[in-house]
């Protein structure tokens, strides 16, 4: 089999697997893999910035927060409890917000773009904590119950209706987020991202427009960032301010190099590792942040291609040992 | 008629100091031209200048006519320049394939298709194959651009730059870091190129004399930030004067036999 159908068919199972969670395991881990898909849709297009165009983003949490607090707003304030419409907001809003940030930010590279987005993500954690009367402060916005394609699903409890449709919903959306987003890494869009992140003065020569281009690919991985915002909002039932703190940008930056950002599902498979040891760590000891900081360490030095990476390199491994017998 | 590109009383200034002073050079359809000059002399700034990576301290900049002082990179890869720069330039973790495609989507302006798959488009393939076979990279469609040789990767670099259909092409010392016996077949190759690919005009800055008068149908030399001569090969290397200014030294006789 060819490596890329032989990946496709690992990716399909891998769905597969989720979708059976919800019948095999108990509704705990269901529960617990919902923010995995959230945190998979935002770092998927995360990695569209990180990995794709090299920006590193450090503020990226802000639109995870604003997907939650448009949620908060459309839902809870306006109360049009409708989920469909609560991520298309949070997506308008995500645009709305990213344009002129982003045009301000891709003026710069490497660290200067990265402290610039650092500071913007900090400036909307204080706007968020401080402005007690529009916000809630550090009580945050509560993100009440929705429909979801209509549906109100009367007869489940909050935890059921987290471990069985909404499950389902986030799966589809996903895997969707994901399939828009590997059409585009494949575009001719994604090609001229590539060739601006590997050498932007050549690029430029190219006539590669290069910050029109990093522009989009900004607010695109905003959209997805507040799309899983509003996913987070709706499970935990609440729009923190804390979601926007850039400790949780670092912790998806962590996801993405965990993973690995130099391939497709490397992110996804950081957010699944990160969601299942993080459970486990907690539970086992109080200094879970000490392993996993030991853990970013030994994976930037020794595998810098993330665990995705280590997956690639040992199934290579693995065929290529084989072919001697499949040649005899 | 009017210069294809033309740079008129063009000065540049870093701070203090005076890179270009009141320099003007004009380019024809249809001409080779070379600038020469020793280290230090301006020739790349001049390059920096003609196409638009420079804004010039005063005098202007034409091409086809309009000023293009400043007008940069991308608007004038879309106008009709290309260039390449003295160091080789590539994507080093695209292959070849997608380097030359990444330059035929700007040339088709196709860079906004965000949701169409580039291993489908059709248009887009067939170029970067013609580009490729040109160069004779062929058979390197699907390697890394890092993975190529220095000779290679310099032929990669300047078959990019054709990918976009150039009228003029700005080549600065294509054969610095190649060995001397391999300078000849890559000028030969980009020189064939230039005419396959439809290339009206050739400015080719190059340390290596032999090249300049095998190829050159006018040269110009600059010293110190000004035009010292800016004549045909035959009266050029006759000239002992201009050309001990720009050599340093005085050139074998063997130069001039390989003139046109």
């Amino acid at each position: 089999m060819t490596p890329p159908g032989s990946r496709l068919l690992l990716v399909a199972l891998g769905i597969a697997a989720l979708g059976l969670v919800p019948t095999l395991a108990p509704p705990f881990y269901a529960n617990l893999l919902v923010p995995f898909f959230a945190y998979s849709i935002a770092l998927i297009g995360f990695n569209l910035l990180f990995g794709y165009t090299g920006l590193l983003s450090f503020g990226h949490a802000m639109y995870l927060g604003l997907g939650a607090y448009a949620a908060a707003v459309v839902a809870g304030v306006l109360g049009i409890r409708q989920f469909e419409l609560v991520l298309l907001t949070a997506a308008l809003a995500a645009v709305l917000v990213a344009l002129p940030i982003g045009f301000l930010c891709v003026r710069y590279t490497g660290i200067f773009f990265g402290m610039l987005t650092l500071a913007f993500g900090m400036l909307a954690h204080s706007f968020l904590f401080k402005f007690y009367h529009l916000t809630g402060g550090d009580s945050g916005m509560r993100v009440p119950r929705m429909r979801i394609l209509g549906l109100e699903f009367d007869a489940y409890n909050k935890i059921e209706l987290l471990a069985g449709p909404f499950y389902y919903y986030c799966l589809g959306l996903m895997v969707l987020a994901g399939l828009t987003l590997w059409r585009i890494v494949h575009s001719p869009f994604g090609l001229q991202l590539r060739a601006l992140r590997d050498n932007p003065q050549k690029a430029e020569s190219l006539g590669v427009r290069v910050r029109q281009l990093r522009l989009l690919a900004y607010v695109i991985s905003a959209v997805y960032g507040a799309i899983a915002g509003a996913i987070l909002g709706f499970r935990i039932g609440l729009a923190d301010p804390e979601l926007v703190h850039w400790t949780h940008s670092g912790h998806l930056v962590f996801m993405t190099v965990l993973g690995g950002f130099s391939s497709f599902v490397g992110p996804v498979v950081g957010a699944l590792a990160l969601t299942l040891l993080q459970d486990q760590l907690q539970s086992i000891t109080q200094y879970w942040r000490f392993v996993l900081g030991a853990m970013l360490a030994a994976i930037v030095i020794f595998f810098p291609r993330g665990l995705a990476g280590i997956a690639i390199d040992s199934a290579r491994l693995l065929a290529r040992r084989k072919q001697p017998q499949v040649a005899a | 008629m009017t210069p294809l590109l033309e740079a008129k009383g063009v000065s540049k200034l870093f701070g203090e100091f005076c890179a270009l002073r009141d320099v003007s050079v004009a380019v024809q359809a249809n001409e080779f031209v070379s600038v020469v000059g020793p280290n230090g002399a301006g020739k790349t700034t001049l390059v920096n200048l003609l196409t638009g990576l420079l804004v010039p301290s005063s005098g202007q900049v034409f091409f086809k006519g309009h000023s293009i002082s400043g007008v940069g990179p991308i608007a004038l890869a879309k106008r009709g320049m290309a260039r390449t720069f003295q160091l080789v330039q590539i994507f080093p973790q695209l292959t070849v394939a997608e380097t030359i495609a990444a330059a035929v989507v700007s040339e088709q302006g196709k860079q906004w298709r965000l949701f169409t798959a580039l291993s489908g488009d059709a248009a887009v393939r067939q170029r970067v194959e013609e580009i490729a076979g040109i160069f004779g990279l062929s058979g390197r469609l699907g390697h890394a651009a890092r993975m190529l040789s220095q000779g290679e990767k310099k032929l990669l670099d300047v078959a990019s730059a054709f990918a976009l259909r150039p009228e003029v092409i700005l080549l600065d010392e294509p054969t610095s870091g190649v060995s001397t016996s391999e300078k000849h077949a890559l000028m030969k190759t980009l020189v064939g190129a230039a005419k396959a690919a439809g290339v009206k005009s050739v400015i080719l800055v190059e340390h290596d004399m032999d090249l300049v008068a095998a190829y050159s149908e006018r040269i110009v030399a600059l010293a110190q930030g000004k035009v010292i001569a800016d004549l045909p090969p035959g009266p050029f290397f006759a000239d002992p004067y201009i050309v001990a200014t720009v050599v340093g030294k005085r050139l074998g006789t063997n130069a001039r036999h390989q003139g046109p």
